[in-house]
């Protein structure tokens, strides 16, 4: 009987502790997979009692998930779409979103291409299979060389849908996997053209980019696009159901504290200006 | 009396142990038919789902599409597209391509080396060159991959001023260089297997070394060679990781080898990964696998029965 009790006693402490210790669940886009699994190493080291599983499988199925209640955290490299806002709103779910990190993509060319600048139009143009030669951009007379990422990567997505406005790239775009091969391979081109993260160019040189003809351009880098003005940038968010509390309230205003967003910088994000990411804390 | 030197000790242990044998044997077998069966399970959708032929039916993927209206039908293929498009015409082209290229290298080199190790070189220089051929079946296929990628591309595009640096040539000089060990194995196998009695006959009726061997072996081989040829082809298509690596991976409709190529099997490595689960696009990638699958089964078919039709016909046996 006593042993009975003791090990009544000793189930309902290992009970208590595991309530105590709570599982946050955080799902969603491969962008920002990598950095979700490190912000939960490096905030389960300061908080031993919590718990917290990281998985990818893209924006749409974090937010699928985070809409049926599979998830506590959905990342998301997009903002929901009015279809699933709507859907959310059938379930009675009322999302909360959070810009966490930036993150941009930077145009590379040929360190000996003439040409600095190009405007969204003539990206656009490029990538499409509508300007085919340099001279049509002030460059010298010579075939473009088109290099871009596996169609099943964010960053193809991404500029597909912010450059490309969702029409399909040329044929002759050559596709690499990742974007130190896409450097690789613009710089051993004197007539290519890429795309890829920002603050990977060695051996190749940034375009500055600009919306349109009256803009100015500017050059990809950790301020430009912090700050906003480097315009093939976007948001990467973190969303709830609800107003974030208790444990899930501490877990993302960490990630926006400067530890958080020194960790992002880390790992080859684009951290968010210090007021911006005060602004974005949860209150 | 003598003791015997093999007891017969207990039946059931030896039962038992041959059949663990035969079960292992039977291993290999059992995952080709499991793996058939579950490559074809998620490619039949392609001709029972409606919302998949919607897509990509098999009339959809073999012939030219209007995407768009008033925009000429075309070959396309872009999965990942607002209008997804599954033409396998151009990944057709790219993949007969790089092949074509490979046999063009590999033949020549892969029949030559086999005939001069197996006929003209000495015991010393055979026992070099052999095994540095099959040294290169060994060496990994992302190697050779990352060879053309970076150092066989740039000679090519500087040597010959060729516009797309990764193209149809390039990768299929390091295919190549994968298929030439299998031709040059299956090929030396065969033509030093042609029996001595053969050269011997050849020699005593006053012919010289190179008649003996272009006159009598090479014929009596050739099932050998072809053979050797035809299980090269089956790995030329299959290969993955060269053409991943080495051939640009841009699916154009064009005749041109100095244009870059998309690949069957490059295509499947790099899409499948990110594919959503069960939908056309991952059904159209099983689907491109249960071709290469059924093509490379036909082909190593092939290959096994012309090498037995010659093992009889060089033991003088007739079927």
């Amino acid at each position: 009987m006593k042993k009975i009790l003791i090990l009544c006693a000793a189930l309902a402490v290992l009970g208590a502790v595991a309530i105590a210790g709570s599982t946050i669940t955080i799902k969603g886009s491969d962008t920002l997979v990598r950095l979700g699994q490190r912000w939960a190493e490096v905030y389960m080291q300061h908080n031993k009692d919590v718990v917290i599983q990281v998985s990818g499988g893209g924006s749409g199925t974090g937010i699928a998930a985070l809409l049926n209640g599979a998830t506590d955290v959905c990342e998301a490299s997009r903002d929901m779409k009015e279809k699933e806002y709507k859907l959310a709103a059938e379930k009675g779910i009322e999302p909360y979103r959070v810009s966490v990190a930036l993150d941009g993509i930077a145009v590379y060319l040929h360190e000996t291409n003439p040409v600095k600048e190009l405007t969204f139009a003539q990206l656009k143009g490029i990538y499409t299979g509508a300007i085919t030669n340099w001279t049509e951009l002030g460059g010298p007379d010579a075939r473009i060389i088109v290099y871009g990422r596996e169609n099943n990567s964010g960053t193809y997505a991404f500029f597909k849908e912010h450059v490309l406005d969702e029409e399909d790239y040329t044929e002759y775009t050559q596709t690499l996997p990742g974007t130190a091969a896409v450097v690789n391979a613009v710089s051993k081109d004197p007539n290519g053209i890429g795309y890829g993260g920002i603050a990977w160019a060695t051996g190749v040189k940034d375009a500055a980019i600009k919306k349109t003809d009256d803009d100015e351009a500017v050059l990809p880098t950790m301020e430009s696009v912090s700050n906003g003005t480097y315009p093939i940038s976007r948001d990467l968010y973190w969303f709830f159901s609800g107003n974030p509390e208790g444990e899930l309230k501490k877990l993302v205003n960490w990630a926006l504290s400067e530890e958080g967003q020194k960790v992002a910088q880390e790992m080859d994000y684009v951290p968010l200006s210090k007021e911006k990411a005060a602004e974005n804390m949860v209150d | 009396m003598r003791e015997l030197k093999f007891k017969p000790k207990s039946k059931l242990r030896e039962f038992l142990g041959e059949k663990f044998i035969a079960v292992n044997a039977m291993v290999a077998l059992i995952a080709i038919l499991l793996i058939f069966v579950f490559i074809f399970k998620e490619a039949l959708p392609v001709f029972t789902d409606p919302e998949v032929q919607e897509e990509a039916s098999v009339g959809k993927m073999l012939f030219k599409q209007e995407y768009y209206e008033g925009r000429d039908p075309k070959f396309s293929w872009q999965p990942n597209s607002e209008v997804p498009k599954f033409s396998l015409y151009p990944l057709f082209l790219g993949t007969i391509k790089a092949a074509l290229i490979a046999m063009l290298v590999a033949i020549p080199l892969g029949v030559g080396s086999a005939i001069y190790s197996s006929e003209f070189a000495g015991r010393r220089t055979r026992e070099i060159i052999k095994p540095a051929i099959e040294m290169l079946a060994a060496i990994p296929s992302v190697v050779l991959g990352f060879f053309a990628l970076m150092i066989l591309a740039t000679f090519l595009q500087d040597t010959f001023g060729l516009l797309f640096r990764l193209n149809a040539i390039n990768a299929g000089i390091a295919l190549g260089l994968a298929v030439v060990p299998i031709i040059f194995t299956v090929a030396e196998d065969a033509m030093t297997s042609v029996p001595r009695e053969l050269r011997d006959a050849a020699i005593a009726l006053g012919a010289n070394p190179w008649q003996v061997s272009i006159t009598m072996v090479l014929p009596a081989a050739m099932p050998g060679i072809a053979a050797g040829i035809v299980l090269g082809f089956g790995r030329a298509v299959g290969e993955t990781m060269i053409v991943l690596m080495a051939s640009g991976n841009a699916a154009i409709v064009s005749g041109s080898f100095v244009e870059s190529i998309r690949t069957f099997s490059a295509t499947i490595a790099a899409e499948l990964a990110e594919v959503v689960f069960g939908d056309t696009h991952y059904t159209v990638l099983f689907f491109i696998g249960s071709l290469l699958f059924i093509f490379t089964f036909i082909i190593n078919l092939a290959g096994d029965m012309i090498l037995d039709r010659l093992k009889h016909r060089l033991q003088g046996k007739t079927r």
